[in-house]
C-alpha cells in the first residue's frame, strides 16, 4: 500500500493519541451517529433485506471462487467493446502503468473521481514523482488534498474535519492549487460546496484524461459502474479524452443482473439513501458515430495482496467489501479513535481485517490491527455482504501470536510467532495445564478467593501492558464449585 | 511470465481447497429476493416516483401531452434560461412554448462551450418509482452523458405511466448494457461535510422532473 503509512505506530499507540483530542472524537461522534440512524431508517424501508444481504454474499462468494474464470471473461468483454486490459500484480505495476498511460496521452495533469485502489497504490504520488499532476475532484478528497492530510473513512475522507474547519482549509489553501476560495467564504455547507464547484470546474472542463476505480466491473458485458454524488465522477468519466481506472480483481460480478441486489444495498449502508444521486454505467467506448464520452479506455486489474488474501480460507471473506463504510460507522473503537489510528487507507472494522491480509502483518501497525476491535459484532450486523468480520480477526488474532503457513506475494510461507505476545502464549499454556488438570485449577481457584484482599490493582511485569487498560475482574470469596457443593446447587434458599 | 499469467496463477493456487461449482450460474447463486416492495396500482406507482423524487429535491411537474410545450416554456422562463441544449432527436414540439436559443451538442462542442449553456431539456430511458431515479441511455433523445451534466439546469421529461417501473430489478431487466448510462436521483448533493446531506455540488444544481401522461402527439 501507499508508503504514506509506513513507519505508523501500532494501533494502540495511535488510538491512544487520537482518543485524547476533544475536537476529533466530537466530529466523528456527531458524524457517525447522523448517519447510523439513517441508514438504519433506509434499511428499514426495505422488507427484503436479510435476502438482499444474503444474495450479495452468494454473488460474492460464487465469484471469487470462480475469481479466475470471470477475470479472463471480464478481459474479453472489455476488449470487445473496445478498451485495453492492463494486469498490475502489485502497486508499483500498477502505477507505473497509469504513469506510462498518461505520458503517452502528452499530458501533466489528471482529474480524478474517488478511489480507494488509487489511494491503496498511492497513485498520487507516484504520479507526482513523474512530473505529474492528479487532482482530487471528491470533496471530501479535495479537502484531504488542500489539507495535506491523510483520509480517515472510506466514504468521507474527511470525516474528521468539521465545517470551521474545512472553511479554514479552503481559504488558506486553494489559492495554491487553482481558483482561490471567495471572497468572506462562511463554513456553511451549501458555501463550502459552492467553493468547491467554483474551484473545480476549470479543472474539469480542460481536463484530457481521467482516473477512476470502479464499485462494480460486469464480466458477461465488461461494463464498469461508479457509484457518487456529487458529479464529479460524471464529469472525470465523461469530459476527458482518456479513462484509465483501476480496479481491484473483486470487483468483479458475473452477470448484468447482479447489480439488481448491489444498487439497492449499496447506497442504503453507505450513505443512507434509497439511491445515491449519480451512478455511471460504461461499456468500453462508444463508436465515433454517436462517441459518448472518452474514445480511450483503460482498464488496470490490481491485484496487490487480493490473491494472498483469497489464499485464506477464513479471511477470504474479506474480499466481498464493496467498500460501503456502514461498518466504520456503527464500531465503538472507530467511533472513538477515529480513522487514521488504523495506518492504512481501509480503517475500521473492515480495514482491521483488510489491511494485514492485503499487506501481511510484518509491520507494527498491521500485526496490531486484528487487535483495534472489542469484537462487538457490530460490524458484522450491519455488513450487506455478511462478512463476519469478529471471526477473521480472531483468525489473524490466532496468525499473528501463533505464526504458520500463509501466502505471500503468491508464495507460501511459514510465519513465525510475533514479538510480544510471550507473555500471553505462556498465560494460555498455563491455562490449558489448568483446565485439563481439575485439582490443581480448583486449589488455584482457592487460593485465589482467599488472598483477594491482598491482590494489586494492575498486574507486574508483562502483564502491566494488559491492565494498563482494563480492570482486574473481583473475585468472589469462594469459588463458585465450592458454593454448589456447599449449597447443593443453591437448592433450599442457601446463600 | 506475464503479470496476466502470473495474477491468474496466483487465483487458481489460492483457490486449490475450492470444488469448483459446475452448476449454471442461476442455479448456483438463488435469489429470493423481491422483484419490487408491496403492492401498487398504476397511479400509485407513479405517486411513489413523484413523491421519492421530490424527496431529494428534484421539483416535480405534471401535466397532460397537450400542455407539455407550455409548462417546458414557463419553466426555462423563470429560470431565466436565454440559451437551451437540445438532443437531436428531442420531440420537436416540446420546445414550440419557449422563447430560447436552441443550441445542439455537436462532436466538436467543447466543454467550454456546453459551460456556457443555461439549461438542457431531455426524455430519458425510464424512471424507478422505489429510489425515486431517472435512468438516462443516451438515445437520440437524451443525447450524450456530458449535456445533462455541464448545463446547471436539466429539465427531464418521463412518460408515465409508460416508462416508469418500480424497482431497481425491474429497471436492469429493462435497460441495455452496451450503452452509456446514467442513473439520477435528485440533483448532485454531497454528504461530505459531518456526512450530511447538502445539494448542488458539480452536476446540475436544479433538477426539473416532469412527468407527462396521456398519448404522445403525432
Amino acid at each position: 500500500m501507499s508508503g504514506t503509512y509506513l513507519g505508523m505506530p501500532a494501533f494502540p499507540e495511535a488510538a491512544h493519541e487520537a482518543v485524547g483530542n476533544q475536537t476529533l472524537r466530537g466530529n466523528l461522534r456527531h458524524a457517525t451517529h447522523t448517519i447510523r440512524a439513517k441508514r438504519a431508517k433506509a434499511v428499514a424501508e426495505v422488507s427484503d433485506w436479510a435476502l438482499l444481504r444474503e444474495a450479495g454474499k452468494r454473488i460474492k462468494d460464487h465469484t471469487l471462487r470462480h475469481l479466475d474464470r470471470y477475470l479472463v471473461q471480464l478481459e474479453e468483454s472489455v476488449t470487445a467493446a473496445g478498451g485495453t486490459v492492463h494486469w498490475a500484480a502489485d502497486a508499483d505495476e500498477a502505477n507505473r502503468i497509469v504513469a506510462r498511460l498518461v505520458k503517452e496521452t502528452g499530458e501533466s495533469e489528471v482529474v480524478k473521481v474517488k478511489s480507494m485502489a488509487t489511494q491503496e497504490i498511492g497513485l498520487n504520488e507516484a504520479l507526482e514523482a513523474e512530473g505529474i499532476r492528479a487532482y482530487e475532484t471528491d470533496l471530501a478528497e479535495l479537502i484531504v488534498q488542500l489539507g495535506k492530510d491523510r483520509p480517515s473513512h472510506i466514504l468521507v475522507p474527511a470525516i474528521h474535519r468539521n465545517r470551521g474547519e474545512i472553511r479554514d482549509i479552503f481559504r488558506k489553501e486553494m489559492g495554491e492549487w487553482g481558483r482561490p476560495a471567495p471572497e468572506g467564504l462562511s463554513d456553511t455547507p451549501a458555501e463550502l460546496a459552492e467553493a468547491a464547484r467554483l474551484h473545480l470546474r476549470e479543472k474539469f472542463l480542460r481536463a484530457k484524461v481521467g482516473i477512476s476505480g470502479a464499485n462494480f466491473m460486469v464480466a458477461e458485458t465488461g461494463t464498469l459502474v461508479v457509484v457518487e454524488s456529487e458529479g464529479n465522477g460524471r464529469m472525470c468519466l465523461t469530459l476527458p479524452e482518456t479513462l484509465i481506472s483501476v480496479v481491484g480483481i473483486e470487483k468483479i460480478v458475473p452477470t448484468w443482473r447482479d447489480l439488481e441486489v448491489f444498487l439497492q444495498t449499496l447506497p442504503r449502508s453507505s450513505t443512507a439513501e434509497r439511491m445515491n444521486p449519480y451512478t455511471s454505467m460504461w461499456t468500453g467506448t462508444t463508436d465515433s458515430e454517436a462517441a459518448d464520452g472518452p474514445r480511450v479506455f483503460h482498464l488496470v486489474l490490481l491485484d496487490n495482496g487480493r490473491t494472498d488474501t483469497l489464499a485464506d480460507e477464513v479471511g477470504r471473506q474479506a474480499l466481498r467489501c464493496i467498500r460501503c463504510s456502514a461498518c466504520l460507522n456503527v464500531c465503538p473503537v472507530y467511533e472513538r479513535a477515529g480513522g487514521h489510528a488504523y495506518g492504512s487507507v481501509y480503517p475500521g472494522p473492515i480495514g482491521a481485517i483488510l489491511s494485514p491480509q492485503l499487506r501481511g502483518t510484518a509491520s507494527e501497525i498491521d500485526a496490531s490491527l486484528p487487535y483495534a476491535s472489542s469484537l462487538c459484532g457490530a460490524c458484522y450486523e450491519v455488513c450487506p455482504v455478511a462478512i463476519d468480520i469478529p471471526e477473521v480477526l480472531v483468525h489473524l488474532r490466532e496468525r499473528v501470536v501463533e505464526g504458520g503457513p500463509a501466502v505471500r506475494q503468491g508464495n507460501k510461507v511459514v510465519l513465525k510467532p510475533a514479538k510480544g505476545h510471550a507473555a500471553e502464549r505462556a498465560a494460555m499454556r498455563a491455562a490449558r495445564w489448568a483446565f485439563t488438570h481439575p485439582g490443581a485449577l480448583r486449589g488455584g481457584q482457592r487460593l485465589a478467593s482467599r488472598t483477594r484482599r491482598l491482590h494489586p490493582r494492575t498486574l507486574p511485569g508483562p502483564g502491566r501492558a494488559w491492565s494498563g487498560s482494563r480492570d482486574l475482574p473481583t473475585l468472589p470469596a469462594e469459588p463458585f464449585r465450592d458454593w454448589w457443593q456447599r449449597t447443593n446447587g443453591g437448592k433450599g434458599g442457601a446463600k | 511470465m506475464s503479470s496476466r499469467d502470473r495474477i491468474l496463477g496466483r487465483v487458481r493456487r489460492a483457490l486449490a481447497d475450492v470444488t469448483p461449482d459446475e452448476r449454471p450460474y442461476e442455479q448456483a447463486v438463488p435469489r429470493e429476493y423481491l422483484r419490487e416492495h408491496g403492492e401498487r396500482s398504476v397511479e400509485e406507482t407513479v405517486d411513489l416516483l413523484a413523491e421519492n423524487l421530490a424527496d431529494y429535491r428534484a421539483i416535480v411537474h405534471r401535466c397532460a401531452t397537450g400542455e407539455l410545450a407550455a409548462l417546458i416554456g414557463r419553466l426555462l422562463a423563470e429560470r431565466g434560461s436565454k440559451t437551451v441544449m437540445v438532443p437531436a432527436g428531442l420531440e420537436r414540439g416540446w420546445l414550440s412554448g419557449a422563447e430560447v436559443e436552441h443550441i445542439a451538442d455537436l462532436a466538436e462542442s467543447t466543454p467550454h462551450e456546453l459551460d456556457r449553456v443555461a439549461s438542457v431539456v431531455t426524455a430519458c430511458a425510464l424512471a424507478v418509482a422505489e429510489t425515486g431515479t431517472i435512468v438516462l441511455d443516451g438515445s437520440p433523445d437524451q443525447g450524450r452523458r456530458r449535456i445533462t451534466l455541464v448545463p446547471d439546469h436539466h429539465i427531464c421529461v418521463v412518460r408515465v405511466p409508460d416508462q416508469v417501473v418500480s424497482s431497481v430489478p425491474q429497471a436492469l431487466e429493462r435497460l441495455d448494457p452496451t450503452r452509456p448510462l446514467t442513473w439520477i436521483s435528485g440533483p448532485s448533493a454531497t454528504s461530505d461535510i459531518e456526512l450530511d446531506r447538502v445539494e448542488g455540488v458539480h452536476g446540475p444544481r436544479v433538477l426539473e422532473v416532469v412527468l407527462v401522461s396521456g398519448e404522445a402527439e403525432a
